[in-house]
């Protein structure tokens, strides 16, 4: 069967298209969420309205991300079913209510708080308004807490009996919490924070040198570089507690970050290198001695295992989960030197008239969303082939009826459907953010539905649309 | 105490499901009848009829595919690779539609024949393919051990197309007497003259469905026409048939709730009809709820946290209805 239409094959990359796609919008809004809720906090002690408007401006695009957030999640689900139907049969007994109760949390949330968050400035009291914007942030974070108790366990499967080719509830508590949930909540969680911290840093620096907002735009671009400061330090340290979670539980895992081929004490930190997944080996090694073992075992000497020591058919494909690995911790480095930069000119009072860092800020507009879409190409990918971890291997997972022209099929409509309703989407995001807060107008008094979008009330097409 | 698990939750994703077709129905009927707006003003009075309730209406479609994956995962495991088009298709269409309310109103005039069109076809194949999904469903699963062992195009048959047209049909008379109680005048006027063939129709396609379902299926035909079955059913299709003349008479008094809640009934009706032709079964012709169950403690557990919250959901979606109550008029959307 040519490799193209391997139905398998053809599979993961439709669920990696539309799970990446999807990734976007949940990191958006739950760094968004709690930072309006923040914003609205401030307003209330201060009674400023430059809170209340930056606020206003941050839940336009907190709406419509959102809402892109819930048409691309719907769609997850149903991939279960239709191409990993062995995946649904033999897991749903564990993750199916996990899932469930993601969905539950989502709906808690959007039915009632958000509404109110969006459209009952005016019809509420101000506490409520205050007390709904965190309703919403937490309601977020249980979304995010379900979905990465579900995705934990298919890595590091707790709290059920693998029985006949199919798993049963053992243990509630040890299933939700597995081993590698309470790691994976913390670093998606302050990666989710950062994320939206850049964005936010991002358009204010483009306002400030554009001369637009002063105000307001100087009030973000601090608040964002003081969030930075602290989680993206704190970052490297959850980070690296996740990766020695990770070599304990998947070892595999951590042989292909690290491109170590050889089980061997006193392994080297690779800065670079080609693998070669056929021949077992790295070309174009640049390493730094005895560093690799000093990281993953705290001990210069100590052993740490290869890919070699796994059947050639059980390791992840090297080169993808290397690489993302080196782009997911450059940009934290990256993250790391904005944050101090940041605190160093605010020191000298020149946070908002140095145009080198005003500009590299706007370029790093974008890299939280890179750096989690990294972080996830390493540990899906790197988690291969297994979708429980060391239980159900891939080719069990998949639904035994689908052919590749099949998949071939949906894969392309997904595609063609997403380029166009996900790129209107971004566009009206990215105006929406271009456009800047209203300033100096009382809140509108506005519409009553509880649609997200509603939310933004701007015009695709300026001056034309009625 | 022995509760019966598979049967509880049967019971909410039945009832979920149900209340998925009543609301979803009539505001994809509204789409499906949107080229009868012939203004754009008529056009935007249509659309805000519907557009501050439906995506909670389809919060129910989400409830039903999740909790068919948490609690009946082998039902899940065949249905949805038997059907993978037809669930791609409604789901593209679904999000098609759906950002087409929010984009239609933000778009320059110029392109708002795009989202129009958007609007309009995203419902008519989201209800074709779940009039496929429904066909599908009655026609049954080929099933070795414990998947689907058919083709990737088993479901396409005459029999799935008919249920297809029909549920449009039948989706087209939910929006347009929906469209009765929301408009006024002309417009108004225009939905009473079409709702009238709508029925005939969909009168004519439940008939057709009632004889040909059994004639395929013995164990249908088992279940309706055996003594004393034939009995106790009989008030099915007796009461279908007079929901349906009072529903022409209703059309003819020109009333204006009384024909919505009679089309509604008439699709309570044909529910409760299929829930008897297809009991017990998850997955027909072999998979029933407790084959496809999970694991108890997993059903249960899930079951604490929807008890709690579809009350919830009930509420607020009863809150909203009322919120929205009354005709919309042109211009006075809440755009």
């Amino acid at each position: 069967m040519p490799v193209a239409l391997d139905p398998e094959l053809l599979s993961r990359i439709q669920f990696a298209f539309v799970v990446s796609f999807h990734i976007l919008f949940p990191t958006f809004t739950i760094g968004l969420a709690s930072y309006i809720a923040v914003l609205e906090t401030l307003w209330g002690w201060t009674k400023r309205d430059l809170y209340i408007e930056l606020s206003q401006f941050w839940t336009k695009i907190f709406a419509v991300s959102f809402a892109m957030g819930v048409v691309s999640g719907i769609v997850m689900t149903y991939q279960f079913g239709t191409n990993w139907s062995r995946l649904s049969d033999a897991s749903a007994p564990i993750i199916g209510p996990l899932l469930g109760y993601e969905v539950l949390s989502a709906f808690f949330l959007e039915a009632t708080f958000l509404g109110i968050l969006l459209f009952g400035r005016n019809r509420v009291s101000p506490g409520l308004h205050i007390a709904s914007a965190y309703v919403v942030a937490l309601g977020t974070l249980l979304s995010a807490f379900w979905i990465l108790s579900a995705n934990s366990w298919m890595q590091t499967p707790a709290g059920a009996e693998f029985r006949d080719g199919r798993f049963y509830p053992v243990d509630w508590i040890a299933a939700i919490f597995n081993p590698s949930f309470p790691y994976r909540f913390a670093h998606m969680v302050t990666a989710c924070y950062l994320t939206t911290a850049f964005a936010v840093v991002g358009a204010s620096a483009w306002a400030i040198r554009n001369k637009r907002f002063p105000e307001h735009s100087h009030k973000a671009f601090a608040m964002g570089l003081g969030l930075i400061a602290i989680l993206a330090p704190a970052q490297l340290v959850i980070g690296d507690l996740h990766g020695l979670n990770t070599l304990r539980h998947q070892p595999a895992k951590i042989a292909a970050m690290e491109g170590h081929w050889e089980t061997q004490q006193g392994a080297p930190l690779l800065l670079f290198a080609i693998p070669d997944q056929a021949a077992e080996r790295n070309r174009l090694e640049l390493a730094i001695p005895k560093l690799g073992s000093l990281i993953l075992t705290h001990d210069s000497m100590g052993e740490v295992a290869g890919l070699r020591d796994w059947p050639p058919e059980e390791r992840p494909p090297v080169t993808i989960v290397f690489f993302a690995f080196r782009l997911m911790v450059g940009l934290g480095l990256l993250m790391i030197f904005v944050g101090l930069a940041g605190l160093w000119l605010r020191w000298r009072g020149r946070l908002y008239d140095t145009d080198w860092f005003l500009r590299l800020c706007v370029w790093c507009t974008p890299i939280g969303f890179v750096a989690i879409l990294a972080g996830w190409f390493v540990t899906e990918i790197g988690r291969q082939p297994w979708t429980i971890y060391g239980q159900l291997h891939r080719s069990d997972s998949l639904s035994p009826s689908l052919t590749g022209a099949q998949v071939l099929g949906s894969l392309l409509i997904y595609v063609a459907a997403y380029c166009v309703i996900f790129g209107t989407g971004i566009y009206y995001l990215i105006r929406i953010a271009r456009r800047g807060p209203t300033v100096g107008e009382p809140a509108p008094a506005g519409a009553t539905a509880r649609r997200p979008l509603s939310g933004a009330d701007l015009p695709l097409d300026e001056g034309e649309a009625s | 105490m022995s509760l019966d698990l598979p049967l509880v939750w049967a019971s909410i994703l039945a009832l979920g499901v149900f209340m998925y077709v009543l609301l979803d129905g009539f505001d994809l009927g509204v789409g499906i009848l949107f080229p009868l707006g012939e203004t754009d003003a008529e056009r935007d009075v249509m659309m805000n009829s519907v557009a501050p309730v439906w995506d909670g209406n389809e919060t129910w479609l989400v409830l039903g595919g999740g909790g068919l994956l948490a609690v009946f995962p082998l039902a899940y495991a065949v249905i949805m690779p038997a059907l993978y088009f037809p669930v791609l298709l409604m789901l593209i269409a679904l999000i098609f539609r759906g950002v087409a309310f929010e984009f239609r109103f933000k778009a320059p005039p110029r392109r708002r024949w795009l989202w129009d069109h958007s609007f309009n076809l995203g419902s008519v194949v989201a209800t074709f393919s779940q009039g496929l999904v429904l066909g599908g469903f009655l026609q049954g699963f080929e099933v070795a051990g414990r998947d689907f062992a058919g083709g990737p195009f088993d479901w396409l048959s005459p029999f799935t197309v008919f249920v297809g047209l029909a549920l449009i049909c039948g989706y087209a008379l939910l929006g347009a007497t929906w469209l009765i109680i929301k408009t006024e005048g002309e417009l108004q006027e225009r939905f009473y003259r079409l709702a009238r063939p709508l029925l005939l129709g969909v009168v004519l396609f439940i008939v057709a469905v009632s004889v040909w379902t059994p004639l395929k299926h013995p164990a249908i035909a088992e279940r309706w026409f055996s003594w004393p079955n034939l009995l106790y059913l009989s008030p099915v299709p007796i009461v279908t048939a007079l929901v349906a003349l009072l529903l022409l008479r209703a059309l003819r008094r020109r009333r204006e709730v009384q024909p919505f809640v009679l089309s509604l009934a008439l699709f309570l009706l044909c529910y409760l009809g299929l829930g008897i032709s297809l009991w017990p079964y998850a997955a027909p012709p072999s998979i029933t709820i407790w084959d496809a169950a999970s694991d108890p403690s997993s059903q249960l557990f899930l079951l604490v946290g929807t008890l709690f919250l579809l009350p919830f959901i009930l509420f607020y979606t009863g809150y909203a209805y009322f919120v929205f109550r009354g005709k919309v008029r042109e211009g006075e959307g809440y755009h």
